[in-house]
């Protein structure tokens, strides 16, 4: 699944396969899915019906007829090994997916508190059913580790073979069925029955099985079957118009010119970009749940960002106490090391360790001291511990000025509250601190900017994207990192239900918005937004509630997410606008060459100088045909986005794709045309 | 080609261009319902009239209701005016004593003037009476033109408004575009046109002697006010069969400047009315500025083409320009430049006989209809038909930015796509199946004039004509039979309402999206790229389709000329 382990395009495992399943796409049933593609089958069957009748009958030019079909045929044919060949690469994926989804033996508990447990095989599990799985064990199914900690190794899913901890409560709760656990052992809800697994998931959505037309794919399926009526009747009404003229044209080349003007080109690969762009997302270890989900990301207006380890560095260090007057700095130093004993936050740490190296405390052990951890919650915003005829609290700073409330004397608040601007002021974290009720001091935490991440947000922003700072933390150091960073805009203070609010403004602002996250309480937020990446590492709730999953579980793919997505909607535009220009020169190829016999004089039109009227025939549909060929690995690798605004976007785009798809086929066509002179094929 | 003659389309163009914005904006607070100069006098009579027809003639209507309106309101317009035709004899107001007209051509007459396409398989002088001219043509030369403006109107409301209903209520747009801006410009101009000699009067036919002293019958009738509302609301049919080519219908160089002006008026400063209506009058000049361009190459080639003369005749070595069809009076720079506006816009008012332009003059007015007659085009019909292109180039390029389609805002999806091809594919389908049928019919084909490439051309610039809702006759087919009478009537229905329910279709669908807000990553369109894309999507999905049937046509019969080759 990691890079290392993608298919190039050109792999043979690949295209030997395609081969086959391009014939077997030749099934009416899988044709009629591509309307383009089935008329161009339609008619082909029919003008082969009719060969074989002159056949019979010994018809005139039959040799140039049976060319003709054979690339009529061709032009389907490699219509169909475009798209095995997208779901090749797919296919090959789903397969080294499918190898970690090895029958696995669970041991079910017989109760839900002893350590007894039945053998069972893993297929028979149910939603709720309890497990236990211990070192060395795989994990039988999706579900929840409701006790116990254990590392895990998830190389199955996410190519990643460094061991991830897995712990009940909190956010990395959620283990994947087929990953294996390394070391200790741990009790797991099971939450998603055999054959519906996360992993199960995977494969189906890799192999492009379940994929669904997108809306904006129907819509365009809509506008090239439009033009393929068009082309019917501008062709289907040339006979007749040649009869008034006193001339007469053959079936087989109205065929041909029909099937050259009606865009093949883009009917042909529409559905190998679909599967591609998935693809693209799936080597990106990122597992979109449905191709609307990939398509939305192309159009996303808003990015909303978590702070802490997107934006920032995830640690954030405390670099100073700071006591209000009355308080040793020792003594806020001491209260405030009680309080992260328990802590297990990069910030935690720091301040044990800060207190520890500065002012020599030394840490304390949790039980001997009796202390109950009051753990931290997104409502409360405060941790701390309970002591005996004591109570520590350290958080933000209005949480804690809330909960001191009416204990606290005025002049303290006011002085804490100077502080705390002082060093928010500096893009600072303060973390107050109180005990019983009397406020200390406050923890000065310190932020660091990753390196590179303002010239990221200058890019998005040349896309039009704006970027929004989502931090628990006070709006004014929230500020100060935002300025920093260089994002267009924060949400200080966030909780999950402000966070859903922003969100929904957006949307009502007719704006889409992405998000990622990774926690029970992200899960409306992720539902809300229109592209919500939940991280590997995540609850089921949130995993559940996004429509991408992230298997590295780094936010900042979210940029990439939403290039691929824009990259997938150019591609399928460029290819349309490509196919839509060709047909000038298509023209200018056949219709000489059509009304030849009766107005000589139309010989003018024959401005590509091709050699007779059946070679100038011949080479059109074989350029058709071929430029499906030549156009596969560009659709699946995709147009190249660049970050330059749409305007520029747009006229770079128009001059490849629009002039270069006027120009290529005159070019082409007069290319194949001396081949086929030369070797006397017409 | 000479200076002089360039100079007068400047003029033309800088007169066209220079009402665009005031005439705009006086649109626009009129179809807002906001005060305007002429309000003191024009809104007591709209709200007397609004109210006697009852609540429903104000209500905002879905667009369903909104199309339900618009075709009732046709249908009784059909047969009244087929009535009207049939019953003329007993009819007053009848000086020259015309008898009923048949069953085909009342039916082929009452769908023309209905669908604005003024299609005339009869001679006005020799065929109506003057009520039936001036009750039925006159009337509908109005109602029809105010149709196409309410639906421009309810489609621009698509753009307009966000997260809505209703596109607005027909009877009163259409009230509001009849009361407001085609009445009053109308008075103005039917005096204008009385000044400069045009006849105005319901008195009888003239008998005069002349010099040799035979008896001569001059036809006259209440001209001047049908030929100010026949262009203005891009109509076309004349009051005489000679249409704007007789000297009662079209006096002098000054009245011609006029009937050009008048065309091209309401369909360039609908282009404004939509730029203000969406908040930002850029995007109207960059409608209009693709329109222009289409418009000047059509010009450059048909000036070129006639000024050049005809192959054959210069092989002769007679040189000069092509006069052959043409009034002295207006000569070739304003004949050529006549054709190419009557067949952008709708109109089909005709100032030369088109059959006998050279065939590459007569290409030019040929794609201009089958484009779908979106160069400026009829009134608000022309906007329609460029939104159509707008939405299918929007969709087709706005995809290269990385952006599912959008246009100002509104997201282009499957039902507006679905209802964008229906239209656009209607065009081919009333004007190449129908030429298809009649160009192999023996009786069809016996009413061409001339053998050849010109004689198809003739068969498909009628068709071609009556689906573009123009009018314009190519001249030399005989089209008063009963096949021509009523597939020529078919084609313009369908030309018409094929177009109108999937436009209103996708007002409907617009109005109830909300505006995206525009980015950095939004296409722009209101610049020069957006302008050259468009010229390209009508260029390319338009005209292609056609290019078999032109190279048969006009094309073929260019070459063989310039071979010195005749039929």
């Amino acid at each position: 699944m990691s890079q290392a382990q993608s298919v190039s395009i050109l792999d043979r495992r690949i295209l030997l396969p395609a081969v086959g399943a391009a014939f077997r796409k030749l099934d009416p049933r899988t044709l009629a899915r591509n309307p383009v593609m089935f008329v161009v089958a339609t008619v082909s069957a029919l003008t082969t019906l009719l060969f074989l009748r002159d056949l019979a009958r010994g018809g005139p030019d039959l040799g140039f007829s049976f060319q003709i079909n054979l690339w009529l045929w061709f032009t389907v044919l490699f219509a169909n090994f475009a798209e095995a060949v997208a779901e090749g690469r797919g296919k090959a994926q789903a397969d080294s997916l499918r190898k970690a989804r090895t029958e696995t033996e669970a041991k079910r508990l017989t109760s839900a508190t002893g350590r007894d447990y039945e053998r069972v095989p893993g297929t028979s599990l149910k939603v709720g059913d309890l497990v236990l799985v211990e070192a060395g064990d795989i994990i039988p199914s999706d579900g929840e580790v409701i006790e116990g900690v254990a590392s895990v190794n998830e190389a199955a899913i996410t190519g990643e073979s460094a061991p991830v901890i897995r712990e009940s409560g909190g956010d990395r709760s959620a283990v994947t069925g087929g990953t294996e656990v390394l070391s200790d052992w741990i009790r797991v809800r099971i939450t998603a029955a055999a054959g519906a697994t996360f992993l199960d998931r995977m494969i189906s959505l890799v192999e492009g099985a379940e994929r669904q037309k997108t809306p904006n794919e129907i819509a365009l399926n809509i506008l090239l079957a439009g033009m393929t009526l068009i082309f019917v009747l501008a062709t289907a009404t040339i006979p007749s118009f040649a009869a008034y003229a006193g001339g007469s044209i053959p079936v087989i080349v109205l065929v041909a010119l029909f099937v050259t003007l009606i865009p093949t080109t883009i009917g042909a690969l529409l559905s190998a970009i679909g599967i591609a762009g998935m693809d693209r997302l799936v080597r990106f270890n990122v597992l979109a749940m449905s191709g609307r989900a990939v398509e939305a990301a192309g159009d996303i207006d808003t990015l909303l960002l978590d702070k802490t380890g997107t934006i920032t560095l995830g640690n954030r260090q405390a670099t100073s106490f700071r006591p209000l007057k009355g308080v040793t700095e020792q003594a806020l130093a001491d209260a405030a090391q009680l309080a992260s004993l328990a802590d297990e936050t990069p910030e935690g740490r720091s301040v044990v360790v800060l207190a520890k190296e500065k002012y020599a405390i030394r840490a304390r052990d949790m039980a001997s001291l009796k202390a109950i951890f009051v753990p931290f919650t997104a409502q409360t915003r405060m941790s701390g511990v309970d002591l005996e005829g004591s109570s520590i609290r350290k958080g933000a700073v209005e949480a804690v000025l809330a909960a001191v409330a009416g204990q606290a004397d005025g002049a303290a608040v006011k002085e804490l509250r100077a502080i705390a601007d002082e060093i928010a002021k500096t893009g600072g974290t303060p973390l107050a601190v109180s005990r019983d009720g009397r406020l200390l001091g406050v923890i000065a935490l310190k932020d660091i900017v990753k390196g590179g991440i303002r010239e990221r947000f200058a890019e998005l922003r040349r896309m039009g994207i704006r970027t929004v700072m989502i931090t628990g933390d006070n709006p004014i150091t929230a500020a100060a990192i935002a300025a920093e960073a260089g994002v267009d805009d924060f949400l200080a203070q966030a909780t999950p239900e402000n966070k859903l609010e922003l969100i929904r403004e957006e949307q009502a602002k007719g704006k889409l918005v992405a998000m990622c996250g990774d926690g029970t309480n992200d899960a409306p937020a992720l539902a809300q937004a229109d592209v919500g990446v939940a991280m590997n590492t995540g609850t089921v709730a949130a995993r559940e509630a996004g429509n991408m999953v992230d298997l590295d579980s780094d936010p900042t793919k979210l940029i990439e997410i939403v290039e691929i997505g824009k990259q997938l909607l150019m591609t399928r535009g460029a290819l349309t606008t490509f196919s839509i220009a060709n047909d000038i020169a298509k023209y200018f190829a056949i219709i000489p060459a059509m009304f030849l016999t009766f107005y000589p004089q139309l010989g003018v039109l024959n401005v590509m100088g091709l050699a007779t009227p059946q070679s100038a025939i011949l080479s059109a549909i074989i350029f058709n045909a071929l430029i499906i060929i030549a156009l596969i690995p560009l659709s699946l690798k995709g147009v190249a986005y660049r970050p330059v605004g749409a305007g520029a976007l747009l006229s770079r785009n128009l001059l490849i794709y629009g002039l270069g798809g006027i120009l290529v086929p005159f070019v082409g066509i007069k290319a194949i045309d001396l081949l086929v002179t030369a070797i006397g094929l017409a | 080609m000479t200076l002089n003659g360039w100079l007068q389309i400047l003029i033309f163009c800088g007169i066209v261009l220079a009402l665009v914005r005031p005439l705009g904006g006086y649109m626009t607070r009129v179809f807002a319902g906001e005060r305007t100069l002429l309000s003191p006098l024009l809104s007591p009579i709209e709200r007397g009239l609004l109210a006697l027809a009852g609540p429903a003639a104000r209500e905002e209507q879905h667009w369903t209701a909104y199309a339900v309106s618009l075709l009732l309101f046709n249908l009784f317009g059909v047969v009244l005016l087929y009535a009207l035709l049939r019953l003329q004899g007993l009819l007053p107001y009848n000086p020259a004593g015309m008898g009923a007209v048949g069953p085909e051509l009342s039916f082929n007459t009452a769908v023309s003037f209905v669908t604005n396409t003024n299609w005339q398989n009869y001679g006005g002088e020799s065929t109506l009476s003057y009520l039936t001219q001036m009750l039925g043509l006159t009337v509908q030369n109005f109602v029809s033109a105010a149709t196409g403006m309410a639906i421009a109107i309810g489609l621009i409301r698509g753009f307009s408004r966000a997260s809505a209903r209703a596109i607005g209520n027909f009877w009163t747009d259409m009230l509001r575009a009849t009361l407001h801006i085609l009445l009053p410009l109308c008075i103005v101009l039917t005096l204008v046109y009385v000044a400069l000699g045009v006849p105005q009067t319901l008195g009888p036919y003239i008998e005069a002697t002349t010099l040799e002293g035979a008896r001569q019958t001059i036809a006259l009738g209440p001209v001047a006010s049908q030929l100010a509302i026949k262009m203005l609301g891009t109509n076309g049919g004349g009051f005489f069969n000679a249409n704007s080519a007789h000297p009662f219908e079209n006096p002098d160089n000054l009245s011609n400047l006029l009937q050009m002006v008048s065309i091209f008026a309401i369909g360039a400063a609908f282009t404004n009315v939509f730029g203000r209506m969406v908040g930002n009058p850029r995007q109207g000049w960059a409608i209009l500025s693709a329109m222009g361009i289409l418009f000047l190459i059509g010009v450059g080639v048909v000036y070129a083409a006639e000024a050049s003369g005809n192959p054959l005749l210069q092989s002769l070595h007679l040189a000069g320009g092509n006069m052959e069809g043409k009034e002295a009076r207006f000569g070739i720079a304003m004949s050529s430049l006549f054709a190419v506006i009557t067949t952008a816009a709708s109109c089909g008012a005709v100032n030369g006989m088109l059959g006998s332009f050279t065939a590459l003059g007569g290409l030019v007015p040929l794609i201009n209809m089958q484009l779908g007659e979106v160069i400026v085009g009829g009134v608000g019909a022309g906007f329609y038909g460029i939104v159509l292109f707008i939405i299918i180039a929007v969709f087709v390029a706005g995809l290269m930015v990385g952006r599912t389609p959008e246009y100002l805002g509104k997201k282009i999806e499957a039902k507006e796509m679905k209802m964008a091809v229906l239209a656009v594919l209607c065009l081919p389908l009333a004007m190449l199946v129908l030429v298809a049928i009649s160009s192999v019919m023996p009786s069809a084909v016996a009413s061409i004039g001339t053998a050849g490439p010109h004689g198809f051309s003739e068969i498909l610039y009628a068709y071609t004509s009556a689906a573009a809702n123009n009018g314009s006759a190519f001249g030399g087919l005989s089209g008063n039979t009963p096949w021509y009478n009523v597939t020529l009537g078919l084609g313009m229905l369908m030309g018409r309402f094929l177009v109108i329910v999937p436009a209103l279709a996708i007002a409907g669908a617009l109005v109830a999206k909300k505006t995206v807000p525009a980015s950095a990553g939004t296409f722009p369109t209101d610049g020069p790229l957006f302008v050259g894309l468009l010229v390209g999507t009508i260029v390319i999905v338009g005209g292609l389709t056609f290019f078999p049937a032109l190279a048969l046509g006009p094309v073929v019969e260019h070459l063989v000329a310039v071979a010195g080759e005749t039929f």
